[in-house]
């Protein structure tokens, strides 16, 4: 995570945590972080906190074209696989019905479509995210454990190019966090 | 909001509250993990034992069907389908409701659902594995099951995909698939908290796992939120092409009284129609059993009435509209099928059917039955005992009399075919307490979402951001 050229000291920690306890306090930081110029920070939420994204200063999701691109993918093939199979590979007379009956290819098209949209966004999204991944330093936090109950954290990893350990930190309780901590690599 | 102590108000502009009782963001998190935390209730351990009994005598019938072939259900000659294919039916539009709450109420921002869509999720899953296993058994050879894929086999033949029947299979089993993912993904951040508060070993691995690590980021909650608005855009159109390629399994025949264009939407609307309702009974009997009266209010409850005095109101439609266009095409056969629907040997089936979708719903015009817990209870069983038989009149009427009087015959059903139908209740329940013992019931994080201490932007502060984009925050939170 570090960058090479800042060669941490050995016992160089991986980032700062504070703790807020609501939602407002957290935003209003955020945003101080983002106007400070601090770049590599995140914000533990126990749900999506609306206007933190603006807050930090991040672009938007890129979920959306993957879920296009498998999306296309599924219907495309979809189509193609009852074309090919039907009127190409084996095709078989039933009840008289045209081999190539677009018409009735409309359905499975369709939810092959949906599947393929829904897998690609559902894995898309957790490879955004690089989740899994069962241990992370923030982990180690102390309040860590609340942050899926009540609970708001904000995290500023060393490797940001503004992180000054002790500067940094004061920053942080300056902006009203409690229990500024730092968490080893 | 003050000007509302009772938890019903008339005026739109003052909505009561969705969360009771003064509550805050640990109190979701205790009543919610607590559930799952507690020891198991005594009443909870007596149901699943009912409910495993159950899906034993499913176990035993599915034995029996397989060892011995089809002929062990009471089908005959001119009723080749008759309660496997209602219990499918049945079982898939129970799990559409589930759908509809947790990808459609969720487009339309109404946020009431938060409550119960996580176990009408689940239900939904649950009541999809139960409808599965009709086209699985009634195939006869379990073991040429692959068929239905299209995968090259020893023949080199393909499924035929110009078939209703399979379009079925596809469109069931993408439903499936889809369900669970998006079941998974609301879970994840509430499997987290359960892995936080974890006091075993085994707990703190098991939920750990499940979780995958899941930290509250900011920067993933942002792609989070945009996949499940993904993936509730595809399950919208998605349930509402399932139950129309299921009644396509009917429509795209030549049968009369199945051979008609109603069926889509009619079959959809029954689909909500039973959903909502078995939502209902399920969600009134874990309410009470677990005492979750400020989240779950009788606003929740009024609301999925008004949905099912709405979609009850559509069935009934359908119901006079088929008779309207059996009379008005001036087709015989047609003509014959509806008057022998009503007054024939299945009469009995069609005014039960009649009764319990039709007349009793519009009991719910009345505000002191939609609001009363105890009318919904009753009324949402003969809900979902009318649509049972809904599925059984359109399937076995239409069979049972076909073009040649000489091949006329009246179903009866075998003990396997009871067995099998009731076995499959055994199935989902275990399913469904199991999932209210290990799994959060409510979705902790979404409620917490729409609690009024959730806005980061509290009377007028930052009053610009709160008009942004994602302007639905602040004091809209509860609207």
């Amino acid at each position: 995570m570090q960058s090479p050229e800042q060669a941490p000291a050995a016992d160089q920690p991986f980032a700062l945590v504070g703790t807020f306890d609501t939602p407002a306090a957290l935003v209003h930081a955020c945003e101080a972080l983002r106007d400070q110029g601090y770049e590599k920070f995140d914000a533990h939420t126990p749900f999506p906190v609306h206007g933190l994204d603006r807050a930090m200063g991040m672009k938007a999701s890129k979920v959306a074209w993957i879920t296009l691109g498998a999306g296309l993918m599924g219907g495309l093939g979809g189509f193609a696989l009852q074309m090919w199979t039907q009127g190409v590979d084996y095709p078989q007379n039933i009840s008289g019905k045209p081999f190539f009956a677009f018409q009735a290819y409309v359905p499975v098209t369709f939810e092959a479509t949906i599947l393929c949209a829904a897998l690609g966004t559902f894995l898309g999204m957790w490879a955004l995210n690089r989740l899994p991944e069962l241990f992370h330093p923030v982990h180690q936090a102390k309040h860590f454990p609340k942050v899926s109950d009540d609970k708001f954290l904000v995290s500023i990893e060393a490797s940001d190019q503004k992180f000054e350990r002790r500067k940094t930190a004061e920053l942080l309780a300056g902006l009203g966090a409690k229990d500024v901590e730092e968490v080893a690599p | 909001m003050s000007a509302a102590p009772e938890r019903l108000v008339e005026d739109p502009s003052t909505r009561p509250p969705l969360v009771l009782g003064n509550t805050d963001f640990h109190d979701v998190t205790e009543k919610v993990a607590g559930i799952v935390e507690s020891k198991a209730p005594k009443l909870w351990v007596l149901l699943l034992m009912m409910a495993l009994s159950l899906a034993l005598v499913l176990a035993g019938s599915i034995l029996d069907l397989v060892g011995k072939g089809i002929g062990e259900w009471g089908l005959n000659h001119p009723v080749g389908w008759a309660w496997d294919i209602t219990g499918f039916v049945f079982w898939i539009g129970i799990g559409h409701a589930g759908t509809l709450i947790s990808a459609i109420l969720f487009l339309f921002r109404q946020k009431w659902r938060t409550s119960i869509n996580r176990a009408a999720e689940a239900m939904t899953i649950f009541a999809v594995v139960s409808a599965l296993l009709y086209p699985t058994i009634h195939v006869g050879r379990l073991w040429f099951l692959y068929w239905f894929f299209p995968v090259p086999n020893q023949m080199g033949v393909w499924p035929n995909f110009r078939s209703p029947l399979l379009w079925d299979f596809v469109a069931v089993s993408t439903y499936g698939t889809v369900s669970a993912l998006f079941w998974f993904t609301g879970l994840v951040p509430d499997l987290a908290t359960l892995r936080d508060r974890a006091t075993s070993k085994v707990k703190q691995v098991v939920y750990g796992v499940l979780a995958l690590g899941w930290r509250g980021s900011q920067r993933h909650w942002q792609n989070y939120e945009k996949a499940y608005l993904l993936l509730a855009g595809l399950s919208t159109p998605l349930v509402l092409s399932v139950h129309t390629i299921v009644s396509f399994d009917f429509a795209v025949s030549v049968i009369p009284g199945w051979h008609t264009t109603i069926f889509p939407p009619y079959f959809v609307a029954g689909a909500i129609f039973s959903g909502f309702a078995m939502v209902q009974t399920l969600m009134i009997l874990a309410r009470k059993a677990f005492g979750l009266q400020n989240l779950l209010t009788e606003r929740h409850m009024e609301n999925m009435n008004k949905v099912m005095l709405g979609t009850g109101s559509l069935v009934g439609y359908a119901y006079g509209m088929e008779f309207f266009i059996a009379w008005y095409s001036g087709n015989p056969y047609e003509a014959f099928a509806f008057i022998n629907r009503a007054f024939g040997p299945y009469a009995w089936a069609y005014w039960t059917m009649i009764s319990c979708n039709v007349l009793f719903p519009q009991l719910f015009w009345f505000k002191k039955v939609r609001t009363s817990v105890a009318a919904s209870f009753v009324l949402s069983i003969i809900v979902n005992i009318g649509m049972w038989f809904e599925r059984f009149v359109i399937i076995v009427t239409s069979l049972h009399r076909d073009f040649l009087p000489s091949s006329w015959a009246y179903f009866t059903p075998t003990i396997v075919d009871v067995s099998t139908f009731v076995g499959t209740f055994g199935l989902f329940f275990t399913l469904f307490l199991l999932f209210l013992r290990y799994l959060p019931m409510i979705a902790m994080a979404e409620i917490k979402q729409v609690m009024p201490q959730a806005s980061a932007h509290p009377a007028g502060h930052h009053a610009a951001h709160a008009a942004g984009e994602h302007g639905q925050g602040g004091s809209h939170a509860i609207a």
